[in-house]
Order: structure tokens, then C-alpha cells, then sequence
């Protein structure tokens, strides 16, 4: 076995090409999801035309609350590049100094004020339908945010208008009488009753009494609402079942496990195919090598250059993102059994397939919806057609060997001898299945 | 055949069903030394599948192939399939060192460097296959059926992809080699190739065994026309195979 697997390094170390897409493309993978993970888009450039009269305000009972708070808590939002109009605003968009534009209306404070009709923003946007999408939902979350902002401000504004209505006001230096407060009228009143004869007179201040009385209590449980409607449910997350993964080191397992899948199946696949191609198989299985002996050389060359690079691969991550390298040993291992899931199955495809092109051909449009099949989450598609998914994912190696990744990096469930013993198994499938395959020689 | 040496192969009664479908039926013959053995018949004969089980890459569903040859398993006898069976990345001595060491061959360099020396591809020793001509490339097949010395060489069609000028050098060398003891056992379409070449000739068709003998008694049996290839073809078409 070893002079073939010497062969088969010195063809692969002579296929330039290959060699070459081999090492790029993992690295390349590794820079990028690197580089996606630790500089995140962040806050979007948005361009803010402000429409608004400076120093307008919104009356809110007897409070004044300025418009520009509300373009303040807009640009804390978003990385903002102040437009004088529309027309420049569009520009920018066009050509791409900026995802969006919004456009706040002279009329706000108008609307605001009103309490009949909602203040209206103009948002603009383009790109295509998935460019849309993403710029909508940021700008959507942008004015989420600053809205909450600004109506707590109203609100703050509102509350105490309420508080003074409730407890009265200090008029202060203009020399003025104090306002009474709505609970203070039912104790002044009550006195007043108490030293009146009965009569009309006492049995209207009575009814007067207890109508202040009843207002107040109401009054006091309207402010108390107030402060709750800005955020009426908080949320509190609970993790059922499983250990919390970062999205980032998550992200760093699923661009390792593909990178690993990709390289293993290729290789694989095209090891064998090759052997149909260069017509050498009848020749080596005539007594020189048994077929079971050159599925392991072919299964052996591409699980070890596979699980090289994909270590290289976790290597130039972490870089970029905090990795345990403790568990090592554990990487390893998920990588080891991972890399003979993908060679199992690579070389499967190469007993089928007769020349190179067609077997990398396979190998790749089979990696690929695999790929997507095994990080379709559950509640994303409909129950029958996620067992569908789920079985397919099962009988293929890429979700265990990314679960078995998943647990040895970042100790996430399900637990990696589960997977291990799962990778196993489908190895010892495909390997068979492979062997049956290569038992008729032309 | 009496008073003649041992065989170097000895095939029996062999037969191969694919399913329904027989490739062979029945077919025993053998081989001794110097002999140069054509298998001749239409496409479709057997011829392939004859030789392939001869070499060990098939098996056989009924019937054995023994002899001096046949006992030693597939190292005693060399094989050169129809299409050659190289790396086309590797240079000619490293396809030769290459199966010298699958074949498990003492020594290697020597090996490497006789067949170099018989096959006239010394002075290309170190070029790539993929860069080497339709002809150089079958010398090249050849050769590593010949590199562990077996005691027979079966050529599976060696000539169908060469010019003239090319396959008068290979039967060239094909020739010496019988000449030197080890006998030759090759399939053709060519019938031309059998009567110029051959000291025997096997003619197949549809997996039987139709004539064993030299190919001027072929002529004989035929319609008795001077041309080899008419007498050949009024062979089959006498046999129900024309």
C-alpha cells in the first residue's frame, strides 16, 4: 500500500492545479469567515435628511419635548451622514456611499403633537430582493430602537404632566398661588365638610370629595401604565435543552466542516476515479493490491490531507476568534472520524463514477445540498418535510461530523461519542457499499 | 501435441456468465514455450474476457487455468490490457519502479533498467507518459506486463490504436520475446496480424471455441480462397457465426 500511496503523493504533488485550490480554498474560507466573524457590518451608514425647523417642539400636556431628540437617538442608531435633501440622499444610495436614507418630514412635531395621526418617515432604499431584505431589517431595527428612545422621552414628558396634575405644581418665582394636586383635594375638602352644617351645600361638597378622591386613585394607576406601555413584555431566555454555542465559533465549525467535507470527497472520489481513467485498476486488483486494500489507500490519502488542512484551517481562525485549544485532543478526534465519514463516502463515488470530472462532479453537487440540508434549523420548514431532512442528514456523514466538531470545540450537545460512534458507523456503510461497487472490474 | 515440452499455461473448460448472457463457454487450450498464440474472432468473441481471466482480473464461472504459469498466481504471467494501463503524471521509469515494487520484484533498478533497454525507451526514461506517442505508450504497456518476468505475456489487442510503422515495431519486439522462450498469448481482430505473426492460432466466436491449430490449417479449413482474411470470414460463416 505504501508505494501507492507515494504514487498518489507524487501525482497530487505533481497536479499543480489542484494542489493549488486545495490549500487556497480552505484558507481563503478561513480569512473570510475570520474576517466576517470579527469585523461585523456593525451599525449601517445610513444618510439623514432632516427636514425639521430647528428648536420644534412636541407639547405634551405642559411639557415641551424638542424634535432633535428624536434625530439624536436616530443617528446613535446608525453610522449617519447628514443630507441637505432628498434628491442627494437618492444619489448617495445610487451609488453605494450609503444602504439607505430617511427622510424626517417638517410636519413631525405637527403629527406628534396632534395625537390623531402617527408621524410618518420616508425610508429609502435599493439593491436587489436580498440586498432589500437586509437593509430593511436593519433600517427597521435602526427605527425600532429610536423610536422606543424617543417615546420614553414622551412618556418621561407625560408622566410628569400627570405628576403635577396629581400632586400639584410650584408655580415658583412669577409670585403665583401653588396648583393643587388631585390628591390633595379630598383631605382640603374633607375639612371644610367637617366644620359645614348639614345640608345641600355639605352633601355637594361630599360628592365633590369623593369624585377628587376617586380621580386621584385612577390617575396614579394611568401613570403607573404609562411607564409600562413604552416595553409592556420584557423577555427572559431559557435554554431548554443542549449547551449554548457562540454564533462565532459555531460559524468557525460549520466553515471547517465543509471545508473538510469538500477536500475529503474530492480527493477521494477522484482517487478512484482515476484508477478507472488511467485504466491502472484492472491492473492493480490482477493480485497486486486487493480492492479493499486500495479503497483504504485512497480513503487514508484523502482523510489525512483533509484533516492537515482543516487543522491549518482552525489554526487561521483562531486568529480571529477565541478557541479552547485544550480540547485539541477532541478536535482531533471529531476531525479523524469526520475526514473517514467524507473518505467513505468519497471513494463510494468514485467507484461510480468512470472518470475524474464526473466523480468531482458528484462529490460536489452531493456536498452541497448536504451542506444546506444539515443546517436547516427545526420550525423552518414543516414537520413531515423536516424528518424528510432529518433523514437524509442522517444517512450522510456532514451533520454528524459537524455536531462531532461542534461538541469538541465548543462542548456543544449532542455529546461527540454519539456522533463519533454515528461517523463510525457510516464509514463501515460507505466503505461497504464501496467495496460491493469495485467488485466488477472492465 | 505429444513430445512436446510442458505447458506454461494450461486453460480448462473455462467458462464466464454475465447473467443470461455467456462470454464464454466451454473453452481449453494450452500454451508452451516460444509459442506466439493468436485468440482471433469477431467483436463480441470472448477474446477480452478470455485474457482478462487468464491475467486474473476476472474470474471465471466455471472451468481453471494452470500450468507452470497458471499455478503461480497472476505475477507468472504478464499482462497488457487493450488500452494502457499507466499514470499518465509519472515518467516511464517511475511507472516501471512502480509496479517493479507492487510485483515485488528483487530488484528493482535492474528490472526498471532491462525493460528500458528492450523496450527502446531508455533515452525517454525520465518524460512524462502524457507527453508520449499512441505507439510509446503500448511499449510502455507492454513492458510492465513484462517487468516481473513472468513465463507467459497475454496483449489484449495491442496493435488496435497504433499506425503501421508502429505495430511492425511491436510485433518486432513481440517476436524476440518469444524467440528468447517466453511465450506470447495475444487477442486480435486483425486477421492479417494472425497469419503474419502468430505460430497458432484460437478463433472465438460468441464464447466458443472454434478452431485451435497454426493459421495456415485455418486457411485450409476455409473455402480454400487465397486471401486469409475472406478464408476467415467463410470460416465463421461455414460455423453459423458469420
Amino acid at each position: 500500500m505504501r508505494w501507492l500511496l507515494a504514487k498518489d503523493l507524487l501525482i497530487l504533488r505533481r497536479s499543480r492545479l489542484l494542489v493549488g485550490v486545495l490549500v487556497v480554498y480552505p484558507i481563503a474560507i478561513a480569512l473570510l469567515i475570520g474576517l466576517a466573524i470579527s469585523r461585523g457590518p456593525g451599525k449601517p451608514k445610513v444618510a439623514i435628511v432632516d427636514r425639521t425647523s430647528p428648536g420644534q417642539t412636541v407639547q405634551v400636556g405642559s411639557q415641551r419635548v424638542p424634535v432633535s431628540r428624536y434625530a439624536e437617538q436616530l443617528f446613535d442608531q446608525v453610522q449617519s451622514v447628514r443630507v441637505p435633501t432628498r434628491a442627494q440622499a437618492v444619489r448617495e444610495i445610487k451609488s453605494g456611499k450609503v444602504l439607505a436614507a430617511v427622510v424626517i418630514p417638517p410636519n413631525i412635531a405637527a403629527r406628534l403633537g396632534s395625537g390623531l395621526r402617527q408621524a410618518q418617515l420616508e425610508v429609502l432604499y435599493n439593491g436587489n430582493a436580498l440586498e432589500q431584505s437586509l437593509v430593511q431589517s436593519q433600517i427597521d431595527a435602526a427605527l425600532a430602537q429610536a423610536n422606543i428612545g424617543f417615546s420614553e422621552q414622551i412618556q418621561r414628558a407625560a408622566a410628569q404632566a400627570l405628576g403635577a396634575l396629581l400632586s400639584g405644581r410650584n408655580l415658583g418665582a412669577l409670585g403665583s398661588p401653588d396648583l393643587i394636586g388631585l390628591k390633595q383635594i379630598p383631605p382640603t375638602l374633607h375639612g371644610i365638610i367637617a366644620r359645614l352644617p348639614p345640608g345641600a351645600d355639605r352633601a355637594a361638597l361630599e360628592r365633590i370629595e369623593t369624585f377628587a378622591a376617586f380621580a386621584a386613585q385612577n390617575l396614579l394607576l394611568a401613570k403607573n401604565v404609562l411607564s409600562t406601555v413604552g416595553q409592556p413584555i420584557q423577555v427572559k431566555s431559557t435554554l431548554i435543552a443542549g449547551r449554548r454555542t457562540p454564533l462565532n465559533t459555531f460559524a468557525v465549525v460549520v466553515a471547517v466542516s465543509v471545508s473538510l467535507m469538500f477536500v475529503c470527497m474530492l480527493l477521494a472520489s477522484g482517487g478512484v476515479a482515476l484508477e478507472r481513467e488511467e485504466h491502472t485498476l484492472a491492473r492493480l486488483v490482477r493480485g497486486l493490491v486487493s480492492r479493499g486494500g486500495l479503497l483504504a489507500e485512497k480513503a487514508l490519502l484523502a482523510a489525512g490531507c483533509s484533516l492537515l488542512l482543516a487543522l491549518a484551517m482552525l489554526a487561521g481562525i483562531g486568529a480571529f476568534v477565541a478557541l479552547d485549544w485544550s480540547r485539541v485532543g477532541l478536535w482531533l478526534a471529531a476531525l479523524a472520524f469526520g475526514a473517514a465519514g467524507f473518505a467513505a463516502l468519497g471513494v463510494a463515488i468514485g467507484v461510480l463514477a468512470r472518470e475524474v470530472r464526473a466523480a468531482s462532479l458528484l462529490a460536489f453537487l452531493l456536498s452541497l445540498p448536504l451542506a444546506f440540508l444539515a443546517l436547516v434549523p427545526s420550525g423552518a420548514v414543516g414537520a413531515g418535510l423536516y424528518d424528510v431532512i432529518s433523514a437524509i442528514s442522517f444517512v450522510f456523514p456532514f451533520k454528524a461530523a459537524l455536531q462531532a466538531l461542534d461538541a469538541a470545540v465548543n462542548d456543544a450537545a449532542p455529546s461527540i461519542g454519539g456522533s463519533l460512534a454515528h461517523l463510525a458507523a457510516l464509514t463501515v456503510l460507505f466503505g461497504a457499499l464501496a467495496r460491493v461497487g469495485l467488485r466488477r472490474v472492465d | 501435441m505429444e513430445g512436446l515440452s510442458e505447458p506454461v499455461l494450461s486453460v480448462s473448460g473455462l467458462a464466464k456468465r454475465y447473467g443470461e448472457r455467456e462470454a464464454l463457454r466451454d473453452v481449453s487450450f494450452d500454451v508452451r514455450a516460444r509459442e506466439l498464440v493468436a485468440v482471433v474472432g469477431p467483436n463480441g468473441a470472448g477474446k477480452t474476457t478470455l485474457l482478462s481471466i487468464i491475467a486474473g482480473v476476472q474470474r471465471a464461472s466455471a472451468g481453471s487455468v494452470s500450468g507452470s504459469a497458471g499455478t503461480r498466481g497472476g505475477h507468472a504471467i504478464g499482462w497488457a490490457p487493450q488500452r494502457p494501463a499507466l499514470y499518465s503524471k509519472l515518467s516511464v521509469a517511475e511507472n516501471l519502479r512502480l509496479f517493479a515494487h507492487l510485483e515485488r520484484v528483487p530488484d528493482v533498478e535492474p528490472a526498471v533498467a532491462r525493460m528500458l533497454e528492450q523496450t527502446g525507451l531508455g533515452d525517454r526514461a525520465d518524460e512524462p507518459v502524457e507527453r508520449l506517442s499512441g505507439g510509446n505508450r503500448q511499449r510502455v504497456n507492454v513492458a510492465l506486463g513484462l517487468i516481473a518476468d513472468p513465463q507467459i505475456l497475454t496483449l489484449d489487442e495491442p496493435t488496435s490504436a497504433l499506425d503501421p510503422g508502429q505495430r511492425a515495431r511491436l510485433w518486432e519486439f513481440v517476436a524476440a520475446l518469444a524467440a528468447r522462450g517466453t511465450p506470447v498469448l495475444f487477442s486480435t481482430h486483425h486477421v492479417s496480424e494472425v497469419r503474419r505473426y502468430a505460430t497458432r492460432a484460437i478463433v472465438l466466436a460468441d464464447g466458443e471455441l472454434l478452431f485451435d491449430g497454426p493459421p495456415s490449417a485455418l486457411v485450409a479449413g476455409g473455402a480454400g480462397e487465397a486471401d486469409f482474411e475472406a478464408s476467415f470470414l467463410a470460416f465463421l460463416h461455414e460455423r453459423g457465426h458469420g
